[in-house]
């Protein structure tokens, strides 16, 4: 039987399947694949919402960014610099850690609590699970950084009387989709690795390592031997630039906004690149024994 | 006119590699053939260690069956869109325990593509059908084990299943808590619905059954409507036949 045919069959056997008077709507596959994905993204963002340490981080990092964006040392433009990058770096550490934190333990949550099982014996694929854990992960960091960066613009156009809405913008988009990357790695990473708390310190020292050195690796290849050289390259290619994303500068010296088609390749880059990590972790996942 | 199986099991077997050194792997399942139709209370019986929940796992898709097939409405188990129909207990709470049992209800309602004013409908006469109705809106860790499970038998209705997989229902519950499980399942099959459950209760399940399967060591040792058994193995009860099936006697004459 054709791979047509045979879906056709699936969607089919769904809109019949509903018994009379069940209420059951006979949604198309896709529909039903988002309605899915979105409801186990609605429970993640859920738990985030109720857990205390994510308070705490999101919190502490809204009170330091007033406080500081809202400290005045005497007008002078430097210094006025100096605390929105400050303000910056810490909202890029923060958005790391609460992605980070919160992707790794997603599954293995699941499977420690079990609440796997209630949740496999719907109608739900693995793939369906693994992509509502990355969209509720993703849709949160999201939420925070808008958050964060509606204090920045807010308060730096207070200070400087500059609304750079457009490069406020892409700043935001480009780390939200960083972020994208980070989590959809980090979602590969709890399949792979046993514990949450070795994927937690491996994501955060390869994130580290790539938005630190990442852009220095061709240089390193030109000056190393053969085979080594090319491993290095390879890599240099390989890793997604997340260094690609830290416009911060943008915002930092009011520079404007970058060309939009530069903005639009650089979200079908991250897009890409946490599509394939997400791909890998459907896989594993599917192969992977619940029991 | 023959009725179609809601469940059939063909030739299934189930291998689990074990952990521990020289053991290799262990067959949980041994070819196992079963038949659930339409409307039947179906016991599945059997010690511990039998294969029940080896068999439940593949029925619900949590393991790939080493050989044969299992199909739920005619629908290889492999494909989710199979548990479409089928609403499932397991033995123990297993539940995010942050939401609340609205919440919970109407997370696996929008997995199962109610409509919205349907899944409230449905909520509301579920909760009031466990008796959660006053402690709807209460996060599941402040309840009791016998609310959660409420909560667990109420999740297993949201669809208003035609199959229940009840994984040991009763088991933890106070006397007044199986009571209330047995009244469900009763009501349950007086809808028409067909329900498949393991339990270690065997009076509770010569109550409600309809036919039992007798599950030793992987293989399905007998298999028919409780008072068939009873009269086949001349025992007085299904404790008794139970027993002598699993060969209870000889094992605790030779220990």
């Amino acid at each position: 039987m054709s791979v047509t045919k045979t879906l056709k069959t699936v969607i089919d056997f769904r809109r019949d399947i509903a018994p009379i008077g069940s209420g059951l709507t006979g949604r198309s596959g896709a529909a039903s694949a988002w309605a899915n994905v979105s409801a186990i993204g609605g429970v993640v963002i859920k738990e985030l919402c109720r857990r205390k340490d994510f308070y705490v981080l999101f919190v502490l990092t809204a009170l330091i960014t007033l406080a500081m964006a809202s400290a005045s040392f005497f007008n002078e433009t430097k210094t006025v610099r100096a605390v929105k990058e400050l303000c910056l770096l810490l909202v890029w550490v923060s958005s790391l850690v609460i992605a980070v934190t919160t992707a790794a333990r997603q599954i293995p949550a699941e499977r420690e609590n079990r609440t796997l099982f209630p949740l496999l014996a719907k109608p739900v694929t693995r793939a369906e699970v693994i992509l509502g854990k990355f969209w509720g992960c993703w849709l949160a960091t999201g939420l925070t950084l808008l958050v964060f960066y509606l204090f920045f613009v807010v308060i730096g156009a207070t200070r400087d009387g500059q609304w750079p809405i457009a490069a406020s913008f892409q700043a935001l988009t480009l780390h939200w989709f960083m972020l994208g990357i980070v989590i959809a790695m980090t979602a590969l990473g709890s399949l792979v690795f046993a514990a949450p708390s070795s994927n937690n310190t491996i994501t955060f020292v390869l994130v580290l390592g790539i938005l630190l050195l990442g852009r220095h690796l061709n240089k390193v290849a030109l000056r190393l031997d053969e085979p080594l050289q090319t491993i290095v390259y390879a890599v240099y290619y390989v890793i997604p630039h997340l260094e690609l994303y830290d416009v911060r500068d943008l915002l930092v010296h009011n520079w404007g906004s970058i060309p939009w088609l530069i903005w639009f390749a650089a979200i079908g880059y991250a897009t890409v690149y946490a599509g394939f990590f997400l791909f890998g972790a459907c896989l594993i996942f599917k192969r992977k024994p619940v029991i | 006119m023959t009725l179609e199986p809601i469940l059939k099991v063909d030739n299934l077997q189930v291998e689990y590699r074990t952990r521990e050194m020289g053991q290799g792997i262990k067959q949980a399942v041994k070819g196992l053939n079963l038949s659930v139709l339409s409307g039947e209370v179906f016991g599945f019986l059997g010690p511990n260690g039998a294969g029940k929940t080896s068999t439940m796992n593949v029925l619900l898709g949590f393991v790939a069956p080493t050989s044969g097939n299992a199909f739920l409405f005619g629908v290889n188990v492999r494909e989710p869109i199979a548990r479409q129909r089928i609403g499932y207990l397991p033995e123990l709470t297993y539940y995010y325990k942050f939401l609340t049992a609205e919440e919970i209800l109407r997370f696996y309602a929008k997995i199962f593509g109610l409509s919205r004013n349907v899944a409230e409908q449905r909520i509301d006469a579920i909760l009031k059908l466990v008796e959660l109705e006053q402690a709807r809106k209460r996060p599941i860790r402040t309840y009791s084990k016998g609310m959660q499970q409420r909560v667990g038998l109420a999740q297993a209705l949201i669809n208003n299943p035609d199959l229940l997989i009840l994984d040991e229902p009763t088991s933890g519950l106070d006397p007044i808590g199986r009571m209330k499980v047995r009244e469900i399942i009763q009501r349950l099959k007086n809808e028409g619905k067909t329900v498949f459950f393991s339990s270690h209760e065997l009076g509770e399940v010569e109550t409600v059954c309809d036919r039992v399967g007798i599950l030793v060591d992987g293989q399905l040792k007998a298999e028919g409507p409780v008072a068939e058994l009873v009269r086949t193995h001349q025992c007085s009860t299904l404790e008794q036949v139970f027993l002598k099936i699993i060969d209870y006697a000889d094992k605790s004459a030779a220990a």
